[in-house]
């Protein structure tokens, strides 16, 4: 039936109830394949760890080495280890997330109410991710530099006080909302392309999305990573 | 297709926020920390060990290259001096055999001058004695020639 296989549904959730609380179960599943897969290809890749590597090692120290440069460059040489991990699960996640979404044919997958699709086009995946990150700098600025951290927010005037703690809510914000609208946005338009034109004509929009969400996962991971090396700078 | 029996309403929209937000929060944790273990930890060691390994080798060449360097510019002076030893070594030889030939010559000149002296000498002595015995039979021929032409007389 081309009009099932072609229509939109925004803003529909399949909702699991456990208890009293209420989740968006199409979300966990998609995230729960995606992450599987990953965590497979992962555990292929480093189980026979070769010092002259071969064939999928390659790939991951290739990728090791892409996330320690990210962290490297954005947190600084004193502390980029702590955060490297954090920061490279960030990457990964919001990486094969949107990849994930934008590759495999979910909707082949009928749910009885709302689709599969990338976990990072529902907000609160994204609101969890941006959290997080706002956590981990307050940590990383508290545990670096004891109370000294709360000079940042009048480092070179105490006139920047208030703008800096706005900042502490803009950059969740900005974050969550720029990697859901990113992600939603390439879902709809390839949707409402599918709708219209079901031949061709999506395809460079999908290949777009595809750019949009590598690009997304850099941009995500990057900013996370240079707000840590912003909580953890030493201002002199 | 494939059928998902899953319960579920139908409600909510884009922005319904709920439970899936902490879950997803602990998930992504979680995830952290087995993505620590299965990926960064055993990768980053491997990575580390031979980036370790490259380093210290290129130390160890760079510190064997100087070595050579060191070395080499020792011989080289080695060589150096080696060879203007030779030179001194073969121009004082020179000057001796020059000087071995020069004696020699002398004293093969002063030789010969004095055996041709000698043999001068001799040559001259034998010629008086000669000339002597010759003007003596010369004496007794013009006796006996004057005593025969007397006699015949």
């Amino acid at each position: 039936m081309p009009s099932n296989f072609a229509a939109l549904e925004v803003g529909q959730h399949l909702y699991w109830q456990i208890g009293n609380i209420r989740l968006h179960g199409q979300v966990f599943l998609t995230s729960w394949i995606l992450l599987g897969a990953l965590l497979v290809f992962i555990s292929f890749g480093t189980k026979k760890m070769e010092n002259d590597p071969k064939g999928l090692q390659n790939l991951l120290e290739f990728l090791w080495d892409y996330i320690r440069d990210l962290a490297r460059t954005q947190i600084g040489e004193k502390v980029y280890r702590d955060w490297m991990p954090f920061i490279g699960t960030l990457f990964l996640f919001v990486f094969v997330s949107n990849w994930g979404g934008a590759l495999i044919p979910w909707r082949l997958i009928k749910l009885p109410s709302g689709e599969l699709g990338a976990p990072t086009a529902d907000i609160n995946t994204t609101i969890a991710l941006a959290l997080l990150v706002s956590l981990s700098y307050f940590y990383a600025g508290l545990s670096n530099k004891g109370w000294r951290y709360f000079e940042y927010y009048v480092h070179p005037t105490p006139i920047m006080l208030p703008f800096k703690i706005l900042e502490d809510f803009t950059k969740p914000l900005s974050l969550s909302f720029r990697l859901f609208g990113n992600i939603l946005a390439d879902e709809l338009v390839v949707g409402v392309l599918v709708f219209l034109v079901p031949l061709i004509l999506p395809i460079p929009v999908m290949f777009l999305g595809l750019f949009t969400s590598a690009i997304q996962a850099l941009i995500f991971a990057t900013l996370a990573a240079y707000y840590i090396g912003e909580a953890v700078e030493e201002h002199h | 297709m494939l059928a998902f029996n899953f319960f579920g309403a139908t409600e909510g929209g884009l922005f319904d926020i709920n439970a899936t937000l902490p879950l997803m929060a602990i998930q992504v944790v979680a995830l952290t920390y087995i993505l620590n273990s299965l990926f960064f930890k055993p990768v980053g060691n491997v990575v580390e060990k031979r980036e370790k390994f490259v380093s210290n080798n290129v130390i160890e060449a760079k510190n064997k290259l100087s070595e050579v360097k060191k070395l080499e510019a020792d011989l080289l002076t080695q060589l150096q001096s080696a060879r203007t030893e030779a030179q001194r070594i073969v121009s004082e030889a020179e000057e001796e055999s020059d000087k071995l030939y020069k004696e020699a010559l002398e004293l093969a000149n002063n030789e010969a001058n004095a055996s041709k002296e000698k043999a001068r000498l001799e040559i001259e002595s034998q010629t008086s004695a000669a000339r002597d015995q010759l003007s003596k039979q010369a004496d007794v021929l013009s006796e006996l020639i004057v005593n025969r032409l007397i006699l015949e007389k």
